[in-house]
């Protein structure tokens, strides 16, 4: 029997799990304290401006959204199916393409920068 | 002790005679005590001899009368009468052919149990007079809990994958390979991985859990497969992307 490919996927599912189950909620609250206007100096626009214009900071910021965005698009494709939808290879063509589309802007924004 | 009169609806089906299976009522007097298999033993002594299911130990030890009970899979010796209302509905093991009333055909588990490989692979030949192989109390709680295994399909039954694609290797399989892999007497991971690594095998599973739901040992075999998934995501990034470190 041949070795399967999906741990390309799966890998990529896995680690953005985790990397959202961590990440995604600190970034909800501090969204809602940033609402409330409760957000100290760490968090104004030049702050975070100059977080994203360092090369780590960059690095960062792509590691998160390419994880998540992979994370989601596997769980969307998963989700899918377990609804009853059984085209399995058109579904996983668009949510991975969307999933690419975004790393490639994210890529693109963050040099921009 | 209390007595309850219990309606068990049980499937009947015998493939030489049915066109298709049927329901059918019995009214037993259960003891309170009792379980779901004291009550198809009565059936059996009392009322219908013709009724057809598996059972031996009655003690949740050979994993022989698993089974749908109200719809979920369940060990019969195990599904105390005082948990139900006074109606109960027994059906053979989802996902599973039916041989007979309550007995399915368990093939398909047997042959996917034995393709991963099922027994110690020791590393290297060694003589009798070498002595034994030893393990510490951490090597062996690595793996014990994947030992408790019975064999008693529930979580093939409970697999909503398994139930749409057949060909998937399932729960029990992939965790006894799992149960062997951790083993530090074992050195046969390489040979498992051959079906464990394929499309049929690990990579079907899409972690619904039910499996650990059902499962009448805690062995937990959705865990297991999970781990056996990060194990093989490695191997995959190893074989691909560091060629060298092949043995």
């Amino acid at each position: 029997m041949a070795k399967s490919n999906k741990p390309i996927f799966w890998g990529l599912f896995a680690a953005g799990g985790t990397v959202t189950a961590f990440i995604t909620p600190a970034l909800a609250l501090i969204t809602l304290f940033a609402a409330m206007r409760f957000s100290p100096d760490m968090f104004t626009y030049g702050a975070i401006h100059a977080f994203a214009a360092h090369w780590l900071g960059k690095l960062v910021i792509f590691g998160v959204i390419l994880l998540s965005l992979w994370h989601a698009a596997h769980r969307t494709r998963v989700t899918v199916h377990d609804f009853g939808v059984r085209a399995d290879g058109l579904v996983a063509i668009v949510v991975y393409s969307l999933a690419g589309l975004g790393t490639l802007l994210t890529l693109y924004y963050l040099l921009y920068i | 002790m209390s007595e309850r009169q219990i309606q068990l609806e049980v499937l009947r089906y015998n493939p030489e005679t049915d066109s298709e299976p049927r329901y059918q009522s019995y009214s037993v007097p259960c003891l309170n005590e009792w379980v779901v298999l004291d009550a198809l033993n009565y059936v059996k002594d009392n009322l219908d001899p013709t009724l057809s299911y598996r059972w031996s130990c009655h003690m949740a030890v050979c994993g022989s009368c698993g089974m749908m009970i109200n719809g979920e899979p369940k060990l019969a010796c195990k599904a105390f009468i005082h948990e139900y209302t006074d109606q109960i509905r027994v059906d053979p093991l989802a996902n599973f052919p039916i041989e007979r009333d309550l007995v399915t055909s368990v093939e398909d588990f047997i042959t996917k149990l034995a393709s991963v490989k099922p027994y110690l692979i020791p590393k290297s030949d060694q003589p009798v007079s070498a002595g034994e192989f030893k393990q510490t109390p951490a090597e062996l709680k690595k793996f014990k809990q994947y030992t408790l295994c019975i064999n008693c399909m529930l979580c093939y039954a409970a697999c909503p994958q398994y139930g749409l694609v057949p060909e998937f290797l399932g729960p029990a399989a992939i965790s006894m390979a799992h149960r062997y892999n951790q083993d530090s007497r074992d050195g046969g991971r390489d040979e498992r991985q051959e079906v464990i690594a394929s499309d049929e095998g690990v990579w079907e599973c899409s972690f619904v859990g039910a499996c650990s739901e059902v499962c009448p040992k805690h062995v937990d075999p959705a865990g297991a497969l999970q781990q056996v998934k990060v194990a093989s995501t490695i191997d995959w990034y190893k074989e691909h992307l560091m060629p060298w470190m092949k043995k």
